[in-house]
């Protein structure tokens, strides 16, 4: 394989990466910061103590996260067709990288905010502070450090997920390393995605440090 | 200001009706304006969760709790919200915002009132020139010391312009040097904003720098309370005794032991000089000492006097002292218990 041949399948298997990687955080970060509060509102002592809500949940964020992935992007395939119209691609695999990181990320988000000492909640109450300025201002505006360390855990923890999203198609450097390097037995393309694998998840850690620094006052 | 009766809170622990633990049994508390209350105790006494029933952060079992004419204890949850704004609150562990500014913790409590944005920052330098931290107002609470973010805490406290202050042990955490100034500040606040504190505290200290009436709080009941002016006047005042510290009563041979309690203009009179005097007796001082509290200036002192001087006792009476047989050390721990079945059976 020549050069440039070579930088055209990494290109393309980047940008599949990235735009897997990209879209399905954005979607979790929302969807695991909703999980994660409603968690933390809920449970027991929780501002709105809710012991049912707060089993079920619970309940339904381990079977999610006791899923391995491979299984999960196949079980979720009818609601994937549902959502985009379709099961294979790399639109495709979003969905089951979005449903396999909300709880897992959710958990992260948690535990962050269980980090609040219960001293600030109890004096942001004193002051007739509302639930929700409690949560905003307080809670999630406290938490940020863990909450962006805890996001780039879960950003390079789907860059490891979306290697399998070739399955559904979903292409990927993941898929590329699979494809050519393992089944064809060609090492440089295997060699090569590693690499670029390596230094993709090498920035993403960099880039979550160095927010969590600058948010950092403690 | 602050009334509360018959007040009651007990904590359960989770599925064990048996292991219920009284935190506060019964407590009557009456704190007009303008006064400093102290509620000393040990740990575990339940003065912490009697001042987390002030504001509701608590909700108790019985009783009532009134701020400023406003029954908390009957209030939804809105409109107890609004009248929390006017019972501000600083914590031993201050409590602050540590992704905010100094500037932006005070703000936090103007957001939560409703102060419109404009009028913020000239309240927000307003009040910590008030706390003395005008020049810190870009540091985050990481970079001060403890009394500057006990500081940060009663500037943020005050936001709101409160007319009841309550402390809870905010003077726990410093050393003694910034525990005073920290206690000065709350003084000049009482006197120049008419500001009412209620202060609970484990520190005898804190009792005779600021407070003008306290209680004794043990076992989650006021053993004592009233105006410390009142309490020097009770012989059985255990608040006195922990003011003014003696050692263990001991017996002198062919002598007569009295402790003997002064308060106002009679602290500083010439009346042991004056006692031996009159009556020709020498009077041994066993002990004492003489404080400028912040309610007035006591003293207290254990004497020897020759058998038979009971004129000079009368003497010392009839001049306002309080004489009373010598009363052992305070102590504020409660006193030992057995153990109860199910607690040997745990350990």
């Amino acid at each position: 394989m020549t050069w440039p041949e070579l930088t055209d399948l990494l290109m393309v298997g980047l940008r599949e990466t990235a735009w897997m990687v990209g879209a399905s955080t954005v979607l979790t970060a929302v969807g695991g910061l909703l999980l994660g509060v409603l968690l933390v509102l809920t449970a027991p002592g929780g501002m709105l103590a809710a012991p049912a809500v707060s089993s079920v949940l619970g309940l339904v964020v381990n079977v999610a996260r006791s899923l391995p992935f491979i299984i999960l992007l196949v079980a979720v395939i009818p609601f994937t067709r549902a959502v985009v119209g379709t099961t294979i691609g790399t639109d495709a695999a979003i969905v089951p990288l979005t449903i396999g990181a909300i709880p897992f990320f959710a958990r992260i988000v948690e535990a962050a905010l269980r980090e609040v000492p219960p001293d600030v909640v109890a004096a942001a109450t004193a002051m007739g502070a509302t639930r929700r300025q409690i949560v905003g201002k307080v809670l999630l505006r406290e938490a940020r450090p863990g909450l962006i360390a805890g996001l780039t855990i879960t950003v390079i923890a789907l860059v490891g997920y979306s290697a399998m999203a070739g399955v559904v198609g979903g292409g990927g450097l993941g898929d590329l390393a699979i494809r050519y390097g393992y089944q064809r037995f060609d090492t440089q393309v295997m060699i090569a995605t590693v690499v670029v694998l390596i230094v993709f998840v090498q920035l993403v850690q960099m880039a979550g440090d160095l927010v969590v620094r600058r948010l950092s006052h403690r | 200001m602050i009334e509360i009766q018959g007040l009651r809170k007990t904590y359960r622990a989770k599925g064990r009706r048996d292991r219920a633990v009284v935190a506060v049994d019964g407590v009557d508390l009456s704190v007009s304006e303008g006064d400093v209350f102290g509620v000393l105790g040990q740990s575990g006494a339940g003065k912490s969760t009697l001042l987390r029933c002030v504001n509701m952060l608590e909700r108790p079992d019985e009783g009532t709790v009134s701020v400023g004419g406003v029954e908390l204890t009957a209030l939804n949850r809105r409109r107890l919200r609004v009248a929390r704004h006017g019972i501000g609150m600083i914590h031993q562990h201050f409590a602050l915002l540590s992704s905010r500014t100094v500037a932006g913790n005070v703000a936090f409590a103007l957001e939560v009132t409703g102060v419109p944005r404009a009028e913020r920052r000239a309240r927000v330098a307003e009040l910590l020139e008030l706390v003395g931290l005008g020049g810190r107002a870009d540091a985050y609470p990481a970079q001060l010391s403890g009394g500057q973010k006990q500081r940060v805490g009663i500037a943020r406290a005050l936001a709101a312009r409160p007319k009841v202050l309550l402390s809870d042990e905010a003077t726990s955490a410093l050393d003694p040097e910034t525990t005073d100034s920290i206690l000065r500040l709350l003084l000049d606040l009482n006197a120049r904003l008419g500001l009412t504190i209620l202060l609970i505290t484990h520190e005898m200290n804190v009792v005779k720098r600021i407070c003008h009436s306290a209680a004794v709080m043990r076992d989650g009941r006021f053993v004592e309370s009233g105006a410390i002016t009142n309490l020097l006047h009770r012989g059985d005042s255990e608040l006195v005794r922990g003011l003014f510290p003696l050692d263990a009563p001991t017996e002198l041979p062919g002598h007569t032991v009295v402790d003997v309690t002064v308060s106002g203009e009679q602290t500083d009179a010439p009346l042991l000089a004056e006692l031996s005097r009159r009556f020709e007796i020498d009077v041994r001082i066993l002990g004492g000492s003489v404080e400028s509290l912040a309610a007035t200036r006591a003293g207290r002192w254990r004497l020897a006097l020759p058998d038979g001087s009971d004129a000079a006792l009368a003497f010392l009476r009839e001049r306002g002292a309080l004489v009373t047989v010598p009363q052992p050390p305070l102590r504020l721990e409660p006193a030992p218990v057995s153990l109860t079945a199910n607690q040997e059976a745990a350990s």
